[in-house]
Parts: C-alpha cells; structure tokens; sequence
C-alpha cells in the first residue's frame, strides 16, 4: 500500500470511488481534526435520550405491576398462569422489546452506519468507533437496547477531540453505562436509605462492585496493573449515589431533585458516607465529587496511558503493538495529561503505522463500511443495516461483554466468517448490478495495491456483479 | 504445501460432484466412535447455586432467600442438591451418566472474566501466557480421524485456536453464494496463506453440513441439535466446542440463572437425542472461568469468585457421583474470606477425564494440554 491508501484504509473507513486522493496523507488526517462533526446529518433522526428512558420507566413500572398482580392471584390461591407465551416473556416485555428495537435500536444502528458512509473526517468516525468498542456496553441486556447508541453519540462523539478525563466522565454518569453495569442500583450499606430500610423491613441493602471493577480493568488502568479487590470495593462505594433521573424503579425513584428523565443524578440517600482510600490516595470529598475525583485521577495515572496507547497501537500497528510506539504513545499521553488529539497525532507520526504491508485483518463493522463506501452508498436501510452486521457476527453494539469485541485477527479471521463475507459481497455485488465497473473501482480503493491475482480474478469474473463481489473480498480489501 | 494444494483440488472436485448427486468423498473410516464436546460457560457461573451444597450446615444462612431455589431440586447423594431447572441433567445423573466435581477451579486467581477466560481456553497458569488452545493441542495426541474439531459459533474461541485446523460452523441467514463464486473465491486465495487455510476449512464444513441453516440455533436445544447433527456419523466432526454466555448473575441472579440453566439443559438433552447411538461413547465438559461469591450481593446477584463447579456429562462418564473434597462455607473456610474455596484443579479433572476417555497416559495429557499445571490428573475413575 502506498501513503494515500494508507491514510484512506487503514486510518480512514476505506476509500469512495468519488473521493480525491489525498495529495499529502498525514496533513489530510490532521486537517480532519477540524472538519469532524459531533453531531452530523447523519444522527438527525436518533430519538432523544427523554423520550426513550420514558419508554424504558414506564415498562419497568408496567412490569413491576404484573408482578405485584401476579404475586396477589398466587397468595389467593388463584392457579391461573400468568400472562405468557411461548417464549417465556410477558406480553408487556414483548411489546416494550418490539418497540424499542425498532424505534430506537434499529434506528440508532442505521444512522452509526450513514454517518460513517457520508462522514467528514472519516480518520476521526473511526476512532469515535474505537472509543465506543473501549466503553462497550452490551445492547443484548434488556435495559440499555435503546440507550446504547445515545452512549456513543452523547457521551463520546462530543469528546473524541477532547481531554480523555471528560470522555471517560461522560461516559461513566451516561445513563446506558449506569444502567449496563449495575450502578444505578448500587446502595452504600450505611447511606440513610439503608439504615431506613433496615431499620423498618430488616432487609439488608449493599453495594454492587461491577461499574466499579469495569472502570479499573477495563476503561482506566486495565487489568493487573497493581489494584486490589479492597480498590474495587472502595471504589464501588465511593460510586454509590450515581444514578439516572426517572427511571421508575430503585431508590431514587424516590429521591427528590431528580432532573429530566435519563439525566446523571447523584442521590445522597443511598450514597455511603465517609472518606475513601484507593490505591494509596485518600478521598475526603462528599457526594458526587468523590468519584469524581478518582475518575480524574484514574484519567491521568501512567496505567490508563499505557494502557489506552496499547489498544490505539494495536488499531493502528497490527496486532502485536510495537512496543517503542506504545511507549510513543504512552509519553504524548502523559506530557498532555491525556489530550486525546495529542495522542492521535502521535500515531500518525509513527512509521509504524505507515508500513506497506496490511496491519490489520478488517472486522466485520469495518469491512461492511469499507464496502458500502466502496461502492459510493450514502445511506443503507436501517433494518438491513441491523440484518447485515448480525449475519457477519458482529451486531452493533451487541459484544456480549464490557469488554468489547477483541481487535485482533484471530478473533474474525475464522472459515464461517469468510464465507459470511462472500455471501454479503456477492448481495453487494448484485445490488449495485452493472452500474460499476470493477476493474476500474479497483485501482480507484485501493489505490497502488491491486495484486495480479485480484486483477485478473475480477476481469474473468462471469459478471459485473460477481467482479465486484471479487474485489470486496480480495487478500488486499479484507485487510487494511 | 505442495500436499496443501493437491488436497484442496480434491476437496474442489468433490464439492462438484456432490451438487451433482454423485456421491460425496467420505473422510478415512473412524477407528472408535468417541466424541468430546466442551460447553464453555463464560461469564463466570455460579457453582454454588448449580450443584448447591444443601447439606453444608452454613449454607441456608449465607445464602437467605438463594437456598429456597434449591427446592424440588434432584438430591445427589445426601450432601448435595442440583438446581431444579437442569431436570433432563438430573436424569442422566440418575442413570449414572452425570458426573458434577466440585470447588473445582483453573489456576485463574483473579477476578476479571477476560483473564479467567484465557486461562481456562489456554490451558495456562496465567492469561496470555500460553498462546494456543488446549483443545487444539488435544488434537495432537489424537489419531488423524479422530481430530477432527468444531466451533459452533462464526469465529472460532481461544480453547480450539493453534496451529491444527479447525472448522467453525454457525447457521447463516443469507442465501447461500453460488458455487461459481466459490470456486473463484478459492483460487483467489490461494496464493493467501491465511485466507487459504480458512476457506479450505470452511469449504470442508461446508460440505459436512449440508442445509442446517435452517435450524435457527437462536436458543438452548436449537444449538445442541446443531451441534448433534455436525457431531453425528461417520464423516462428523468428533470435538466440539459451543459457547454459552449470560452467566455474569451481578444482579437479579434468582430468575436469571433459572432461565441459563434450562437453556443448558436443553442444550444437553437435544444433544443426547441428536446424538442417538453415539451418546454412548460421548463426553461433554461443562465449565466455566470461576466461579461467585459465597453471599448474594445487595442487588440480588453475585458478584465475580473462586471456585465453582464442572459438569461431565454423557454415555461414556461413569456418572452418578459428585467428586468434592469440600472446603466448607464457615467464614473461616472461605478464600479471601468471600469465595469458595478451590480444593480441585480444573486442569487435573479435565486431563483426567480426557485420558481416560481416550485411552492414553493422563501424565502425558496433562502434561501436553496444561503445560504449567503443578497438580496431577484425578485418579477417581470419570469415565465408564
């Protein structure tokens, strides 16, 4: 690959056949840091984050309902079953599911996959999409299905060219990552609300460590870098008291003061009083600035830099990041105290990250956008947008764990996922029919880089249709 | 290489023929009909709410309102109780075909469900150490036709990734591409090491798997008949491994974990019926990276453990028993005073029960499949 494919595969989302080359590659990728729109044309149709928590309150106060009901008819001995149906899901479940899928989820994934078709600083789209894989949520837990797009476009886009530490803020008060793991229900065991229960039904109400050990392991320091489990549970009680406004449900439901609905609250009630200790550091701050103090200090620790130079060097550099650029990285990091655009330039002024030979095997998500821009789409139907990247095996934001989908090859590069790929490529192929030829689009994406073997494969190929599946597939496109 | 390609031209030539109703090429006869598949729970299942240690006097009070879920549950023996939801399990268990170990626990002595997972996919001491699968390099000490594995899923797991080649198989809702441009796509790659090995791979499932797509896989018993049907007869695939996740209880864990485990026991009994004849010489290994804590958090759930417990299940499991050198749940006994605490190596009861399922020197496999491992396997007999 020369600079130019470089510059539009590896660090962009793949070449359009309509765009220029870039005449001078590093001063286009830096020149993005000014064209990049946090909220482009593109999300314009994404319900607001009010409207889909109000959904999201009232089934759990409908749910909550059936259950009392249910419970009632049980004590009176009534043997009727409770509304269900085969699959085992109350009607209200089915129905709250049906809609917020196709209002929010389905609309969500489809307007992520037009702002990366049509965006203006595709080096920057990518590293929102590296950002909202580092902050995974899993849409699959029931909850956070139609909040889990609002994480990227509310919490992440606007900072992506900002300081990491007000990211990563955003990110944890975000009411999709509070909901996903467990904060909002978190209860310091001495907070007033739980020496009032306590004292009145004698039941005990405790805290709950995963947003907290998630936020060391996986979004800060990562994992075995010196923190103890006795951090995670300071932590986890420094967090209690952040929650979400209007949901419905938990205690602060009943806490006066709650904002809009879906807005960050911080609840005194179930907060646990007193100072904290974490990793030799003391936090004598109350209420919500407590947390936030070690979110801060979190942001800035030589862990989190080495630790999120290693996962971009990785992105960019292959799948065993190259340790001198990692240290690269680590330094920009740490001078500029987490400066975000700091760090990216310290990418692309690695060579490194400029060898000719791919870095990376593309994922699912970045080969389907790199085909759709390929072959100049604008716009993909949501529902097929949703279709496509479940068949390939990587549903948006659906990774199954907080952990995120892995950025290596061997996790994509299997049989099954190949043969998914050409399946896909020949659709492709066959939607676009004969308006492009593929010899031509060839040398226009991948500029310098088609092999004779992907050249004659597509001039031999029985139709324009399967040329293009041809080229979609090659060595030099699946790769990056 | 050159043995590469002459075989993928074969490969190639069958293919042609099978869509053209002439018989397909049969894979070298099988020497034994034993087949191995491995359930990976991922997410750190709670052992003690699976095969739930009724009989420990500590555990109604630490558990509170967890132990009630116990009731109705098959008693194995007098000392334990297995969870009412695995009722098709509870059978097998009955007619000795389900083996539960117990306090069992990989070398894994932290708490992130990442590492765990590599540690307990690669068969090392600690995550990232060990860079291939143990289930890969089982395929070492086996015969040529008797490793032959599978991953039920688009991309293939830690425990099957190596150097030997293993085929991935995941039921596609897409028509399927033409066989032209198969056969494009082939030459296409041939010059690609990579891409070659892959398609040669999924060209062979391919071929193996006829139309299953069909089959759906979305739930339990749809993907334990799939996995029946790739597993089943003589040109099948022996090794399997099929991922089940959703087992991470931080909350609301009572009616969660009821619905995992019907999930599983469904999985197991389509299995077995898929399976027929060959369930016989069949061994499944249910397992997970560790497991919760002893006391349920204060969101109704667990939070990540220690120890937790392993399943073996099948016709070829000496069955009927559960192997637990209990550790006791007294506040005392627990590992850093929340968890259960590991008595038993995962890694000796696996190469334990893979030894003596395969006939060959369980030093020797645990020396191959858990290279760092200090323990040694288990002497009890697992497998009939």
């Amino acid at each position: 690959m020369n600079a130019a494919a470089i510059a539009l595969n590896r660090f962009g989302l793949g070449a359009r056949a309509s765009d220029p080359l870039p005449a001078d590659p590093k001063a286009w990728l830096f020149g993005q840091f000014d064209r990049f729109e946090p909220r482009p044309q593109a999300l314009a149709a994404v319900p607001a984050r009010s409207e889909v928590v109000q959904q999201l309150g009232a089934y759990i106060a409908e749910a909550r309902m059936g259950r009392q009901q249910r419970r009632q008819m049980q004590t009176a001995g009534a043997t009727d079953k409770p509304e269900q149906q085969g699959n085992g899901l109350p009607d209200s479940t089915r129905r709250y599911l049906r809609r917020s899928i196709r209002d929010d989820y389905l609309v969500m994934t489809g307007a992520r996959v037009d702002a990366a078709l049509t965006a203006a600083a595709p080096f920057v789209e990518r590293l929102v999409h590296f950002w909202a894989n580092h902050f995974a949520i899993s849409a699959d837990k029931l909850p956070v299905i139609g909040l889990a797009g609002l994480l990227e476009f509310e919490a992440i886009r606007p900072h992506v060219l900002g300081k990491f530490a007000d990211m990563l803020t955003a990110v944890e008060q975000h009411p999709a990552m509070l909901i996903y793991l467990d904060q909002a229900q978190s209860v310091g065991p001495d907070s007033p609300l739980a020496q009032r229960i306590a004292a009145r039904a004698g039941r005990q109400r405790g805290i709950n460590e995963n947003l907290a050990r998630e936020i060391l392991e996986l979004h800060t320091l990562g994992v075995r870098t010196g923190y103890s489990q006795a951090d995670v549970t300071e932590f986890a009680r420094a967090l209690t008291g952040w929650t979400v406004s209007g949901l419905g449900r938990g205690p602060a439901a009943r806490m006066p003061g709650g904002g809009a609905p879906g807005q960050f609250a911080f609840a005194g009630l179930i907060h646990q009083p007193g100072e904290r200790q974490l990793m030799g550091r003391r936090y004598g701050q109350q209420g919500e600035a407590q947390a936030r103090a070690i979110l801060l200090d979190l942001a800035v620790h030589p862990a989190t830099a080495r630790h999120i130079s290693t996962k971009l060097a990785r992105h960019f550099a292959g799948d065993d990041p190259p340790p001198a650029m990692v240290e690269r990285l680590t330094q920009a990091y740490l001078k500029s105290s987490g400066d975000l655009p700091a760090v990216y330039r310290a990418i692309v002024e690695s060579p490194e990250t400029w060898a000719p030979q791919p870095a990376k095997f593309k994922t699912p998500w970045e080969w389907s956008v790199s085909a759709l821009r390929a072959l100049d789409q604008r716009e993909l139907e949501a529902t097929l947008a949703g279709a496509l990247m479940n068949q390939l095996g990587q549903p948006t934001w659906k990774p199954g764990s907080p952990a995120g989908w892995d950025d290596i090859a061997a996790s994509w590069a299997a049989p099954e996922a190949l043969v998914r790929r050409v399946e896909v490529a020949q659709r492709l192929g066959e939607r676009a029919g004969s308006t492009i030829d593929a010899r031509a689009l060839a040398d226009k994406v991948l500029p310098g880089g088609v092999s004779e073997t992907t050249r004659a494969a597509i001039a031999r190929a029985e139709s324009p249709a399967e040329g293009l599946a041809l080229l979609l597939v090659s060595p030099e496109f699946v790769r990056r | 290489m050159l043995s590469r390609r002459v075989f993928l031209a074969a490969g190639g030539a069958t293919a042609g023929l099978a869509s053209l109703g002439m018989p397909r090429m049969a894979f070298a006869r099988a020497s034994t009909p034993r087949r191995f598949v491995f359930i990976i729970q991922r997410g750190a299942a709670d052992g003690l709410a699976i095969v739930a240690p009724t009989g420990d006097p500590g555990f109604a009070g630490i558990r509170g309102a967890f132990a009630d879920d116990l009731q109705g549950g098959a008693m194995l023996g007098s000392f334990f109780t297995l969870h009412p939801a695995l009722a098709e399990i509870a059978k097998l268990y009955a007619g000795k075909q389900a083996l539960f170990v117990h306090a069992v626990a990989s070398p894994y002595r932290d708490r992130s469900h990442f590492d765990g997972q590599n540690v307990l996919e690669t068969g090392g001491s600690a995550a990232y150490r060990v860079k291939d699968g143990w289930m890969n390099r089982l395929l070492g000490l086996l015969p040529q036709d008797e490793a032959r594995a599978l991953a039920l899923s688009s991309t293939v797991p830690m425990a099957l990734r190596g150097s030997r080649e293993v085929s991935s198989y995941a039921p596609s809702a897409l028509p399927g591409a033409s066989e032209d441009l198969l056969a494009r796509v082939a030459k296409l790659y041939e010059a690609d090491q990579q891409l070659h090995a892959l398609w040669s791979a999924a060209m062979e499932t391919r071929m193996t798997a006829g139309d299953l797509a069909a089959g759906g896989g979305q739930n339990g018993a749809a993907t334990g008949a799939l996995a029946a049907k790739l597993l089943a007869g003589e040109n099948g695939a022996r090794i399997a491994m099929i991922e089940t996740g959703g087992w991470d209880t931080h909350s609301g864990q009572r009616g969660r974990l009821a619905a995992q485990l019907r999930g599983l026991d469904q999985m197991v009994s389509a299995l077995k019926a898929g399976l027929g004849a060959d369930w016989a010489s069949t061994l499944v290994i249910v397992a997970t990276e560790f497991g919760r804590t002893v006391a349920p958090n204060g969101t109704g759930g667990t939070d990540h453990g220690t120890a937790s417990a392993a399943m073996l299940l099948g016709g070829a499991v000496a069955g009927g028993k559960v192997i637990a050198d209990w550790p006791g749940l007294g506040q005392g006994a627990l590992y850093d005073g929340r968890d259960l605490k590991p008595t038993t190596n995962l890694d000796s009861m696996i190469a334990a029960a893979l030894a003596q399922h395969y006939g060959l020197d369980p030093a020797r496999v645990l020396a191959a499949l858990f290279p760092d491992s200090r323990g040694t396997a288990l002497a009890q007999p697992l497998i009939a």
